[in-house]
């Protein structure tokens, strides 16, 4: 393959990975959002501490993504952008509610507090939702009809469970006592809405769209994609065993995330498996949108240096804040 | 004109978003490498006045930066989908610069701010510092890359143009075109007064208010002398600037200067309201052959005039007037630094004298006025092009329907209009609350 050639396909990767880390990392923030009004104030506190450090460098991912789309894709960018107008705009008004109630709650009069917490909460509920309905409506290539608006409700509805389990995981991960335990109670409600979720997606998305259902169930890659789900149904039914297990709330409080983190990994191979070779389904090819030769060797060499020098301090940063989290202060 | 008129909603709702959003990176590109020097003074003296100093101003840098990273995720998505003819055209020049903004900015600042606003007591002092810098230098690389492509709309260089698309010929060309040095100055300037006068206005607010706090005495020194230093570089920068737009914008300068006929000296005008109907100013009053001294050093120096660009030419009124916003607020910037580092020679800071420090008060947000209204002289002094001399930001609009664009703007409005009020708000509430308050945030 010519060096032409490939360019497009390293950038339908990087897109893949930064909206891939985008959806497991601000998810998990999300998910928290999600959670917020279901404790009490002294535990919001808490929740909010435990993502604090992270949640703005996680929101970068969506950038980079959605600066991939532009810079490699400027084709594609218009058409999805265009398409989603107004779900694009519910998700940015609830990331801006969401992103500045983390400072206002706390910088504000006291008797504010609340609205910034309902802020957070309603935020984090737009944003998923709208990340939701995008993700069901670009899957299909924007089908009009009733069974491809179905879909993305679909897929709209299960976005905020799958959201609430990695948040409810990664809570169990970052904070102790009864706290834990609720974050324990309620990573394992989410397990049900999820499960019903993926399988349902499963089934739904071979009958709207043949393209995929051709691609699943042609005999070599039917065998070679079996691990997918099979994989899946192995990660939740190991994470609903693991939150039983008294053990998870010390030495194997990681487990759950990971878990987590594997169940959507899997959907997210499913997916782009499904896509690929297409940016918008059925409708124009990775190499149909992809920018200039000379544009995309500029930024090429750019993100073969940069990506592991981000990759390596967003390890510091978490590895700086590991461990329970603790109160947050300015010191 | 139609009141749903896609082009015009499309522009108002980029304009407002952006100008929201350049409030706050306006605030924190300066704020950071602040809170670095009083960092810095605090392990150097050990006194505690600069750690109180720190610990305040960074609560407002934490706030500032989330209103800035929200807004600016906003923007990155409207670039697509107001302007999706852009990227289509131009798209193999500005990608790369704003995916290079990405890659070597918004990660490192936003990263490397955990670190810094919460990682006291987790790291050494020295690892703290190292992530203030990063987050700092993340602030001013996001202001070099954005300000390149800015420029490089304004001042285009070092491209061809192949079957409609922009190709570029030499990045060097791209990123240092003719304006960009001259904006990146002029920006990174105003960023430091607007924050000498956040600086000076809140101290002196807190003094007034008998809400002062060990480092009060501090932030109000740091903000004044910064100012008094700053503001003669910016006005220095500015002409320059002013002089690189008349070579390359003769246009944009006629219409900030009200010039409709080319002439010798030309006056250089106070007051006048330009009349785009009539193609001539009212109520005129100028300085004889001003504006010829200024721009062309020459007081019989020819200003070329509106007339010889008819139907290429931006808007008058805002350019002439945003323009004598941004300089009359620069002279009562000049003034009030200056006034103030006289006057703190002999007194602390605390026992200024009552209408100097209500003026500081009053001009807390002056840098924020300067900015908005410099902005819009360069950027509707960029109209009706949206790359100079290239493209016309009529051809690239996108298809959303004026509908669409109108309850989003309805949205984005009440949004900014909300969160502008309670920063504001917030902003005072933090500087007047008792000094024991240990920022816990998140």
């Amino acid at each position: 393959m010519s060096f032409d050639q490939f360019l497009p396909i390293y950038f339908f990767v990087i897109l893949g990975v930064a909206m891939l880390l985008y959806v497991l990392l601000d998810g998990f923030d999300l998910g928290i959002g999600l959670l917020l009004p279901l404790a009490p104030d002294a535990e919001q506190d808490s929740m909010i501490a435990s993502i604090g450090p992270f949640w703005d460098a996680n929101e970068t991912w969506l950038v980079l993504g959605v600066g991939v789309l532009l810079i490699a894709f400027p084709q594609a960018h218009g058409k999805i952008l265009g398409a989603l107008y107004l779900p694009v705009m519910v998700m940015l008004i609830g990331l801006i509610l969401r992103g500045v109630a983390f400072d206002f709650r706390v910088k504000a009069r006291d008797q504010h507090k609340h609205l910034w917490n309902l802020s957070f909460f309603v935020g984090s509920l737009m944003a998923t939702l709208a990340q939701g309905w995008m993700l069901g409506r670009y899957v299909t290539g924007f089908g009009e009809s009733a069974g491809h608006q179905a879909f993305a409700l679909l897929i709209t509805l299960t976005l905020p469970a799958a959201y609430v389990m990695l948040g409810g995981c990664w809570l169990l991960l970052k904070s102790e006592g009864a706290l834990q335990d609720k974050a324990r109670h309620w990573a394992r409600n989410s397990l049900a809405p999820v499960a019903l979720g993926l399988l349902l997606i499963s089934l739904a998305t071979p009958w709207v769209s043949e393209t995929v259902r051709e691609k699943w169930f042609a005999m070599p890659a039917f065998l070679a994609l079996l691990p997918i789900p099979l994989i899946s149904v192995l990660a939740l039914a190991g994470l609903a065993w693991v939150l039983q297990r008294p053990k998870v709330r010390d030495e194997f409080s990681w487990l759950p995330f990971v878990l987590a983190i594997v169940i959507l990994l899997m959907g997210f191979f499913g997916l782009a498996y499904s896509l690929y070779p297409y940016v918008i389904m059925d409708r124009m090819t990775l190499w149909d949108a992809a920018a200039s030769t000379p544009a995309l060797t500029v930024i090429f060499y750019g993100t073969v240096v940069t990506v592991p020098v981000i990759l390596g301090y967003t390890a510091f940063a978490y590895w700086v804040f590991r461990g329970k989290s603790t109160p947050l202060t300015y010191g | 004109m139609e009141v749903f008129d896609p082009l015009l909603l499309a522009r108002i709702q980029f304009a407002a978003n952006i100008t929201f959003h350049i409030l706050f990176p306006t605030i924190t590109i300066a704020l950071c490498w602040a809170l670095l020097f009083f960092r810095w003074r605090w392990i150097a003296t050990r006194d505690e006045a600069w750690l109180e100093a720190y610990r305040l101003w960074t609560k407002v840098f934490a706030l500032s930066f989330a209103m800035g990273v929200v807004s600016g995720i906003t923007m990155s998505f409207q670039f697509g989908t107001n302007w999706p003819g852009f990227m289509e055209r131009v798209g193999n020049i500005a990608g790369p610069l704003l995916g290079y903004e990405v890659l070597t900015a918004f990660f490192l600042e936003a990263t490397f701010l955990g670190v810094m606003l919460f990682g006291q007591g987790k790291v050494s002092e020295r690892v703290h510092m190292f992530a203030t810098a990063m987050v700092a230098l993340g602030t001013t690389s996001s202001a070099f890359w954005i300000l390149a492509l800015n420029s490089w709309m304004q001042t285009p260089a070092g491209f061809y143009v192949e079957g409609g698309q922009y190709h570029v010929a030499s990045w060097l060309a791209v990123i240092f075109n003719p304006s960009f040095p001259y904006r990146f100055s002029h920006v990174l300037l105003a960023s430091g007064l607007t924050v000498s006068f956040l600086l000076a206005g809140l101290s002196a607010w807190q003094i007034l208010r008998r809400r002062e706090t060990l480092g009060t005495g501090v932030a109000l020194r740091t903000g004044l002398i910064a100012g008094a230093i700053l503001i003669p570089i910016q006005i220095f920068v500015g002409d320059m600037h002013g002089l690189n737009t008349l070579t390359h914008q003769p246009q944009k300068v006629a219409a900030i200067e009200g010039v409709w006929e080319t002439q010798k000296g030309a006056p250089l005008l106070l007051f006048a309201l330009p009349d785009e109907r009539t193609r001539s100013n009212h109520f005129e009053i100028g300085i004889p052959k001003g504006a010829s001294l200024i721009l062309t050093h020459n007081p019989e120096g020819e200003i070329r005039g509106l007339n010889e660009f008819e139907g290429k030419h931006p808007p008058v009124a805002p350019l002439f007037w945003g323009f004598r916003i941004m300089v009359g607020v620069g002279m009562l910037m000049l003034a009030a630094s200056w006034a103030g580092v006289w006057a703190l020679r002999r007194r602390a800071a605390n026992a200024l004298p009552r209408p100097l420090l209500w003026g500081l008060v009053g001009m807390t947000f002056s840098g924020w006025v300067a900015t908005v209204a410099g902005w819009y002289v360069t950027e509707i002094g960029r109209q009706p092009y949206l790359v100079f001399g290239e493209l016309f930001t009529r051809d690239l609009v996108g298809p959303a329907p004026a509908s669409s664009i109108a309850v989003s703007l309805a949205a984005y409005l009440v949004t900014y209009l909300v969160l502008i009020v309670a920063y504001v708000n917030v902003l005072f509430y933090m500087a007047g609350k008792p000094a024991n308050a240990k920022g816990v945030s998140a």
